[in-house]
């Protein structure tokens, strides 16, 4: 028999009063003084777990961005006020910040995101909400979506192109290509972007090799031994969207197993300086990686952009102070700040529909050079550039489209039939043969 | 169309010809002068011509040019071709120190805003590149370092140009490298089977089935289905190709047992301090991969100040920096040992719950200190590249110095707990703590020393560990599970369990991997494990009774 | 259950289940009004509480360690996900009945194994038996070689990182690394109704109601007693007849069902399911939430779980930096100083508590002597705890 103790008592009570103290939290917050009142934005990226190594960056060149921009008197007179929140690299919390950026604290803009996971987590709640996203990092495509601009590249802006130069004679016209990709639906995606390419430009299919490995795969004895014997014979390279941390073990094993970047090339699309910064680039010289933009790039605007950071980093005190780089979701970031920027000066609202008709076309000199908004399909016109690995961690750029590539979000060679327009279609649509 | 077959001949004929003379005839000089024209057509034939003369200096100054380097400058009524050096800032201007084009001769340095830079765009970097590739080969094949003429060796198999038949000859005579020599002779090979007579093709294909040549593989199976190739030549590349088919399977076999005894031994280092810990002492360190990223981040320091104070000795920071690693580690361990978990022997699943709580404490600070990011810790040279055991199998020099490691750590184990002191005062208090202490041990310090070793043993693999994979502050959780698994079916009886252990967890991983995958590999692993558990429940070799032999 | 403690749990009830949902529906100018987001968080915290009701009784109760709970919580979060996305049909970006993740993997045609999802009945009959399924498989081998203490636990964390791994393949058909996301409605509710949030919180409450009372039932019962002698000595209950490895397995399933039910009712509130749930990590977060809030009571659990997730939220919007130091040294601080959790620590603030053993509110730490006693070198509890003077 047991007697309801006082202590019991208690520990039921504890746990209502717990829930009232927790529903006071949702009372409305007192709304400040009229005027010049700072525009609320909102910066959605993971500072802790296996994802900030990337994502710190952003959230720092964010914040650069917005110091710039509240320098020069804000956005229509209005100093930006950044609202930065954490979601520790667990997807179902970047669901939960951003409900709480977009309903409680009611911000007019979210730059945020790094994985598909993310992104496709907060996707629901922005369109539910219709929040406004500016997503800058290189994606799968297969999205369009109404309520995210995509800063970053698409397919066609940087899988496609680097393929082409490998196939190319100036590229060393490869013939054996060898797929490789961690396991997640970036790579997915991508080489079935690129085995559809390939196939089209007449490359036998036993000259094409497919495999993934998990994320964090530290062994990769036996991939690179399969590599050496599909390398056999020459003519062969590596396209790879391996993520990350399991970098570092492959190039390695690639080359103490004797395999050098002049006879197989890896042509890496996931590797920028930021990743080089953490790693032991004598394996890595030599070989590949095609993106936007590179820190390398000889720009004014660049060396503007490179010197501002750097200086930034150091006046904050970040780890790393003057020896930050920066790469191509970096630049994204900030062009993506200023385009709202713009946007919201042009439409003379924060509304977020007024603001999206007006991102549509808008032009910005970027640091890799002038780029343009697409007018109907929510992603971004931007150059092609090839860039080979230095001992010091940046990249020679050996080769650059003239301008500005466009945007395909649905890929000619997977999806031919489909398109995304939002100013003549909803979104994405399917062509007329 | 017709500037590109132009372009081919020059080419064909510099590469057929001899040298020429190495002056700045007017036809070069001419050439240079095109480069400046608005005329792509022209600029490409300027670069034939260039090429053509095979003078060294001209082909620097295609080089130059190809890098973006060379500018145009106007001087008088005419432009001078210069090559442009570092860019630097003085005062207000931005200025660039140039050279002449041929001599490389200093000319001064001048603004920015004074030259134009004379873009290589795409067709002229095309056409550029024959001749840079084949000049660069042919000063490859002379280097001095051994890898570079392989390499070149490699390239010039793979293109079987007929014209490099000699170079090949000339530098096998000089060759004093075994693997350099094997690939010129698989180059001369591979020429001589796609530019010979019958006779000589026959002997090609039987020098590359000699040779074990894998890359040779595609150039026979060619010539095996060649119908207009007499049968002779046909039959000689079928037998070669058996010939290197039996070798490529030995060479596998050789190959996954090496992977797999080197997996072996990176789980052995791992697991072998938290099997000392938990063995002897009960305690479940789930801090254990925290330590050996400490020691990871040792090295790191370690190659950092050697880097900043003694540039020239650096080969030498790994030799230190692994006794620096084991010390760290264990003075880490002592603390958080007599600190914290002194208070709870006896409870192993609130040990647990502790430990992983330090572990995440050690692993924020990690972040904190050194940044989220990975940071880079290089392979001195001794351990870079690998030892080419044979034709097609190379076994890397860092895999080869942790299997030493883990055998030498192993050995030192044993020594350490039977033939000294202290181990034997460890093994007492194990046995039986009371009696142990009533003779006079001090149980308090042989803990304290035990898990110091368990953790310096930890912090010794996270040394190790920096040569083949990443450094960052999440390291150990890409290895705790895995060290546990290995203990779990060791048990903790003997230390032999956990070398059997490792071994076989290493060797049947590697086993299966290139049947099933990675993933699904290490997933039967784990499946095997704990179907093992129900036959073993407390591992291969449990403890008997009360007492712990090791 | 005595009335005292009836009424509270009735008040208790009656605020979670009642008050907050009407809060909610309050005009956003009312000083009561709860907000949509906070009402989603509560039922956040109120399904992972449901979580940790299980693993108390699992581990408070029976002591048996599980590092593995993920599994079971993903499992059922996987069979509602399934089931939702089916539901999406033709609503998709690629208008077809196959689920996204699907057509971008050209997959096409739907699994085999999926096809039962088109059915509600059978989905909510599947995120019961299909988790009680693998702890019944699982824990019969292990219980039945009397694999305990710590190599359990061992042996929970390879499970955990198993499936973690399978499933993150997308050869599994069930979205890899993505998950399953994007839910757009439940049983025929639009899900971006508050309406339906309203809903799906109110009938998380009351699961966590009813799975109080069951928790309170079982260890009311004889079982509960028999129970907490295993987790005091099983060798000894053993030898007194009973049959440990039956009990264990019993508890271990009720758990495991438990915790498919809490990832069920998680899955359509949160809109996203994915592997990073499953592995060790957040296996091993679940049980701070217990070891935080008090094991050996049911109350610390549910306060537990709300309690660590509350924290979490809030820390990672203000000082981002700090919650894992936060977590970690919670994770010590609680093991060193508070061994009855945050719960038993305000009860013994208020007026020591003598006796320790009273009905519900069993604590789980070992008697005193047991402590001096050294390292053990099999790394189970000692079998005996008798008082004897320490030796130290």
């Amino acid at each position: 028999m047991s007697t309801y103790s006082r202590r019991d008592f208690l520990k039921t009570g504890l746990v209502a009063a717990g829930a009232g103290v927790a529903v006071a939290h949702g009372f409305p917050s007192i709304i400040g003084a009229q005027g010049k009142e700072p525009v609320k934005i909102g910066v959605l990226h993971s500072l802790s777990g296996t994802m900030a190594i990337s994502e710190v960056s952003l959230r720092d060149v964010v914040l650069m961005a917005v110091d710039e921009i509240n320098a020069k008197g804000g956005v229509m007179g209005r100093p930006i006020s950044p609202v930065v929140v954490d979601p520790a690299s667990n997807w179902d919390l970047f669901a939960e910040k951003a409900k709480q950026l977009l309903l409680q604290d009611k911000v007019a803009v979210v730059f945020g995101c790094w994985t598909s996971v993310s992104r496709k987590s907060v996707l629901p709640v922005f369109e539910n909400n219709n929040g406004l996203l500016f997503y800058p990092v290189q994606y799968e495509g297969e999205e369009c979506s109404k309520n995210v601009f995509y800063t970053g590249a698409c397919p066609n802006q940087q899988l496609v192109p680097g393929a082409e130069y490998l196939m190319s004679k100036e590229g060393g016209s490869y013939k054996k290509f060898y797929l490789l990709g961690t396991d997640y639906v970036f790579p997915r995606t991508a080489n079935k972007i690129l085995r559809a390419f390939l196939l089209a430009k007449g490359v036998p299919a036993a000259n094409i090799e497919e495999e993934y490995t998990p994320f964090s795969h530290q062994d990769y004895q036996t991939i690179v031994g399969k590599i050496k014997r599909f390398a056999s014979g020459g003519g062969a390279c590596v396209l790879s969207t391996i993520n990350g941390d399991s970098n570092v073990p492959f190039y390695k094993e690639f080359a103490n197993q004797g395999l050098r970047s002049e006879n197989a090339p890896i042509m890496a699309y996931s590797v920028a300086e930021d990743e080089l910064r953490g790693m032991d680039t004598g394996a890595l010289v030599g070989h590949l990686a095609a993106w936007n933009y590179f820190q390398s790039v000889d720009t004014p605007a660049n060396k503007k952009f490179v010197n501002a950071f750097k200086e930034y980093a150091q006046k904050k005190g970040l780890p790393g102070g003057a020896k930050r780089v920066t790469d191509d979701p970096m630049e994204a970031a900030y062009f993506g700040v200023h385009i709202w920027k713009q946007a919201a000066e042009k439409a003379k609202s924060f509304d977020v529909d007024a603001v999206r008709k007006a991102v549509y076309g808008q032009t910005f000199a970027a640091p890799v050079g002038p780029i343009k908004m697409h007018e109907y399909n929510q992603h971004t016109y931007r150059p092609v550039l090839i860039g080979e690995i230095l001992k010091d961690g940046q990249f020679k750029i050996i080769s650059r489209t003239k301008g500005n590539v466009e945007p395909e979000p649905w890929s000619k060679y997977t999806s031919p039939d489909k398109g995304c327009d939002w100013i003549n279609h909803q979104g994405t649509y399917q062509k007329k043969a | 169309m017709r500037r590109s077959l132009l372009l081919l001949l020059l080419f064909v004929a510099w590469l057929a010809g001899p040298p020429a003379s190495h002056a700045q005839s007017s036809e070069a000089l001419k050439a240079l002068a095109d480069l400046a024209v608005d005329d792509t057509d022209r600029r490409e034939a300027a670069v034939g011509v260039l090429g053509a003369t095979r003078d060294t200096k001209w082909l620097e100054f295609l080089a130059a040019l190809r890098d973006g380097n060379v500018y145009a400058r106007g001087k008088g009524t005419t432009l001078e071709i210069v090559v442009g050096g570092a860019k630097t800032t003085k005062g207000e201007q931005d200025v660039i120190e140039i050279v002449t084009a041929y001599d490389r001769k200093l000319i001064g340095t001048v603004p920015v805003a004074s030259v134009t830079e004379i873009a290589a765009d795409r067709r002229l970097r095309i056409a550029i590149k024959p001749f840079l590739d084949a000049d660069e080969t042919r000063v490859q094949l002379a280097s001095p370092d051994a890898e570079a003429r392989r390499g070149a060796a490699l390239k010039l198999g793979h293109q079987a140009d007929a014209g490099a038949a000699a170079v090949v000859e000339a530098a096998i005579a000089k060759e004093t490298v075994p693997n350099v020599r094997h690939a010129l002779e698989e180059a001369l090979a591979l020429i001589r089977l796609a530019h010979g007579e019958p006779a000589v093709r026959v002997l090609a294909a039987q020098a590359l089935g000699g040779l074990h040549s894998f890359d040779g593989m595609p150039a026979l199976q060619r010539l095996a289905a060649e119908t207009s190739a007499s049968r002779a030549e046909r039959e000689a590349a079928t037998v070669a190709i058996r010939q290197i088919e039996r070798w490529s399977l030995l060479v596998r076999t050789l190959e996954t047992a090496f992977q797999g005894a080197s997996l072996a031994s990176i789980l052995l280092l791992m697991a072998l301090g938290l099997a000392i810990v938990f063995g002897l002492m009960g305690v479940i360190n789930m801090a254990h991969g925290e330590l050996m990223a400490l020691g990871a981040y040792s090295t790191f320091v370690v190659q950092n100040i050697f880097r900043a104070r003694w540039p020239e000795w650096f080969n030498a920071y790994f030799v230190v920096a692994l006794p620096v690693a084991f010390i760290v580690a264990a003075l880490v361990g002592v603390v958080l040992e007599r600190g914290v978990i002194r208070r709870l022997y006896g409870r192993p699943l609130e040990t647990l719950l502790l430990t992983w709580g330090a572990s995440l404490i050690i692993q924020q600070g990690l972040r904190l200190w050194f940044g989220a990011a990975n940071v880079d810790v290089s392979s001195p040279s001794w351990l870079s590249g690998g030892f080419a055991l044979m034709t097609g199998l190379t076994l890397p020099f860092n895999r080869l110095f942790i299997i030493g490691l883990a055998a030498m750590s192993v050995a030192a184990m044993y020594w350490l707990l039977f033939g000294t002191g202290a181990g034997l005062r460890i093994r007492a208090v194990t046995q039986n703590r009371g009696m142990s202490s009533c003779l006079g041990v001090r149980a308090g310090w042989v803990d304290a020393t035990t898990f110091a070793l368990g953790a310096g043993l930890a912090g010794l693999a996270g040394a190790a560990l920096t040569q083949i994979g990443n450094v960052g502050p999440s390291l150990g959780q890409n290895y705790i599970v895995d060290s546990f698994m290995v203990v779990v079916t060791g048990g903790v009886g003997k230390l032999a369990g956990t070398i059997l252990a490792a071994a076989g967890i290493g060797g049947l991983n590697k086993g299966i991997e290139p049947a099933l995958g990675a993933v699904f590999a290490k997933v039967a692993i784990l499946l095997l494990v704990i179907l093992f558990l129900q036959r073993r429940p407390a591992g291969l070799f449990a403890t008997r009774g009360r007492s712990a032999e090791a | 259950m005595p009335r005292r403690e009836a009424a509270a749990v009735a008040a208790a009830a009656l605020l979670l289940v009642v008050v907050l949902p009407i809060c909610n529906a309050l005009p956003a100018s009312s000083a009561l009004h709860v907000s949509d987001f906070r009402l989603n968080l509560f039922g956040k915290f109120l399904a992972y509480a449901i979580l940790a009701l299980g693993l108390d009784l699992l581990w408070g109760y029976a002591g048996v360690l599980s590092l593995g709970h993920g599994v079971f919580f993903g499992l059922g979060a996987y069979a509602m996900g399934m089931h939702l996305m089916l539901e999406i049909g033709a609503k998709s970006v690629y208008q077809s009945a196959l689920p996204d993740f699907m057509v971008w993997n050209q997959v096409k045609e739907l699994p085999l194994f999926w096809r039962p999802f088109y059915s509600d009945v059978f989905t909510l009959v599947a995120i019961v038996v299909v988790p009680g399924l693998v702890a019944l498989a699982f824990g019969f081998l292990a219980f039945r070689s009397r694999i305990r203490g710590v190599y359990f636990s061992i042996i929970t964390q390879a499970l955990a990182l198993s499936a973690w791994l399978v499933f993150n393949r997308n050869e599994m058909r069930l979205g890899g690394t993505n998950g399953l996301a994007d839910f757009k409605t439940i049983f025929g509710f639009p899900l971006n109704q508050p309406s339906t949030q309203r809903g799906l919180y109110a009938v998380t409450a009351l699961a966590l109601l009813v799975a109080y009372l069951v928790c309170r039932w079982i260890t009311g019962s004889r079982a509960g007693k028999v129970l907490v002698a295993i987790r005091d000595s099983e060798t000894r209950v053993l030898f007194s007849g009973y049959s440990p490895a039956r009990y264990k397995l019993f508890v271990f399933v009720v758990s495991a069902v438990l915790a498919g039910v809490a990832g069920a009712l998680y899955a359509p509130q949160v809109g996203i399911i994915t592997p990073a749930k499953i592995g060790v990590l957040p296996s091993i977060e679940m049980v701070v939430w217990v070891a935080a809030g008090g094991r050996g009571t049911l109350v610390g659990a549910v306060a537990g779980a709300f309690g660590v997730n509350w924290m979490q939220s809030w820390l990672t919007t203000s000082y981002p930096d700090v919650w894992l130091l936060f977590l970690g040294g919670l994770f010590m601080g609680v093991v060193l100083f508070f061994p009855d959790g945050l719960v038993g620590a305000v009860a013994r603030a208020f007026g020591g508590m003598g006796r320790l053993t009273r009905g519900a509110s069993f604590t789980a730490t070992p008697t005193e002597s047991a402590r001096s006693r050294g390292p053990s070198s099999t790394g189970h509890p000692r079998p005996e705890p008798v008082a004897r003077p320490p030796l130290q």
